[in-house]
């Protein structure tokens, strides 16, 4: 222990502590309490509590009006809860940005910038943050290489897909090397094979650099495939239904999908998801 | 791909061309066969005759007018898109000075003209400044409008990314407004020399610095009909060019991502 405290390691606070244990880690979001009630009254969360650990791929699935979008856009800080607050890293969000504690989001549309070629527009958080050019363009040439567009670097978006729009967007958010990356039905607008192909390439992406996901999704089969854990919420109020963790070897790939574990997680998920929709009646009496 | 692109720029060319030859033809005709005195309706020969006789003067006066036209324009276009800017600022500014700039535009030019040429001594400013007020419109409006129209998705994405206020404005409501302020352009080019042609008419200067409103007047009490038309073929043709230049130049700028322009560049 004497050894330790005399290691000179002035300039790095967190590490002059103590050794820390893997599962020591501080969760990279907690939802303490949160809710959101909007202007009009409605009341889109009841109160909230969820953790998410590192590395986690965590799943937000419930019929509409279910607040998960609500629920990840309060974790992305874009909107504030009413009541209640959020950590991330333990901390508030002042200090998100700041070292290894970033986070991305992508949106359900690419929103890409139509006037500007692929590249410019995976670099556009770079720039944004002030990254000189010379640091960025590695950077960026890596991040579109990851999703597969290196031949459309230079092409405009109107001159590619949905999908390889899509592919632009998750790029865009690799670039700045997030540690937490929040999703919103990225992949809602896509067609079945599409979406698959994002999919597969998207546990890679996870497996590869154990980044913290957080996703919301509308389809079972998406939410299977991709999650060690799925919340699934209710409507009227927004609010956590139930949890379901899937607990399967990584990366995953087509022989998951085509297994019998597979279709009995989707179709537990599925009754569930029923459940949450409509109440069973005996819930329905006060 | 290309004989079919040729052949296409060939029949939009051509097709227009000819219906203005067979337009003259049948003008050219009528004239002579009707025998139509030329101090009534001068067949085009007549005007083309006028046009090559009095180049020199009518070549003068549309330089004059040229010169109005653009000074005009260029201080719509800083003034507009200033104000545009301003505009975009903040909601009050709008609210407050929008419904002046519409009084502007519904004003119309040949009522405040006299005004205007009252009040600043100077004829070619007076003159600037009425064709100014005509050509500003278009401009405020459709920059405003530019400016405001950014992809929502876009502008939250700027906001979580923390961009500065001036970094929004360069990187995406510029460019988000650029489709909108050529369009304000091309019908602002045209404005400008309406606005000119229009104030030199109210001022109805004579002398070395008067221009082709001038020379119709001018025609117009010398019974000279057909310098009156060569005048006005020179102000049509000055109009059409300035609205060419305006396609071209929104073109140049917009085709990689606006226009359908779509294609793998070498």
């Amino acid at each position: 222990m004497k050894s330790l405290m005399n290691a000179p390691l002035p300039s790095d606070p967190v590490n002059a502590h103590t050794t820390r244990r893997a599962d020591d880690r501080p969760p990279a979001v907690e939802v303490l309490s949160a809710e959101k009630v909007f202007a009009n009254g409605t009341r889109a969360l009841a109160p909230i509590d969820l953790t998410i650990a590192e590395g986690e791929f965590l799943t937000l699935i419930g019929p509409s009006g279910c607040g998960k979008s609500t629920l990840l856009k309060l974790i992305a800080n874009l909107i504030q809860p009413s009541d209640g607050r959020i950590l991330w890293w333990r901390g508030d969000f002042g200090q998100v940005g700041q070292g290894d504690r970033s986070l991305a989001f992508v949106f359900q549309e690419p929103t890409l910038m139509p006037w500007a070629r692929v590249e410019t527009n995976v670099r556009l958080p770079l720039d944004l943050a002030g990254v000189p050019r010379g640091k960025a363009d590695p950077r960026v040439s890596d991040a579109i290489a990851r999703v597969g567009l290196s031949a459309f670097a230079r092409h405009y978006p109107r001159q590619l897909s949905g999908g390889m729009k899509m592919r632009v967007s998750i790029a865009r958010a690799l670039a700045t090397d997030p540690n937490l990356l929040l999703m919103d039905e990225p992949f809602g607008a896509l067609d079945e094979f599409s979406r698959n192909k994002l999919d597969d390439d998207l546990v890679k992406l996870w497996w590869e650099r154990k980044l913290t996901t957080v996703f919301v999704t509308h389809s079972i089969y998406e939410a299977v495939f991709l999650s060690t854990r799925i919340v699934v919420l209710a409507a009227n109020p927004g609010r956590i239904f139930r949890t379901m963790t899937i607990d399967e070897p990584q990366p995953r790939n087509q022989d998951f999908r085509d297994s019998a574990r597979f279709a009995a997680y989707c179709r537990e998920l599925s009754t569930w998801l029923a459940e949450a929709s409509f109440p069973p009646a005996s819930g329905a009496t006060p | 791909m290309k004989p079919l692109l040729q052949s296409e720029t060939f029949v939009r060319i051509a097709a227009p061309l000819a219906v203005g030859v067979a337009l003259l033809a049948v003008w050219e005709i009528g004239c002579r066969l009707g025998s139509i005195p030329v101090y009534l309706f001068p067949k085009p020969s007549d005007i083309l005759a006028s046009l090559i006789k009095n180049g020199p003067s009518l070549l003068r006066a549309l330089l004059i007018t040229l010169r109005i036209t653009l000074q005009a324009f260029a201080a719509a276009v800083v003034l507009g898109t200033l104000i545009a800017f301003m505009f975009v600022q903040s909601r009050a500014v709008e609210v407050s000075l929008f419904p002046y700039a519409v009084l502007l535009q519904v004003t119309p030019i040949v009522a405040i003209a006299p005004l205007i040429i009252i009040l600043v001594k100077n004829t070619q400013l007076s003159l600037t400044v009425c064709a100014t007020l005509v050509a500003l419109f278009p401009i405020i409006s459709n920059t405003t409008l530019g400016l405001r129209s950014v992809d929502p998705g876009l502008a939250s994405y700027f906001r979580m990314n923390r961009a500065s206020r001036l970094k929004t404005l360069v990187r995406l409501r510029i460019p988000s407004a650029l489709p909108y302020f050529f369009g304000g352009l091309r019908i602002s080019s045209g404005l400008a020399l309406i606005g000119a042609v229009v104030a030199e008419f109210v001022a109805g200067t004579g002398g070395r610095s008067s221009g082709l409103a001038y020379e119709i007047l001018d025609a117009g009490f010398q019974l000279d009909i057909p310098r009156m038309f060569a005048a006005l073929f020179l102000i049509t043709i000055t109009g059409v060019f300035l609205f060419g230049a305006m396609v071209g130049l929104s073109n140049l700028a917009l085709s990689n991502w606006h226009e359908s322009q779509i294609g793998t560049e070498a």
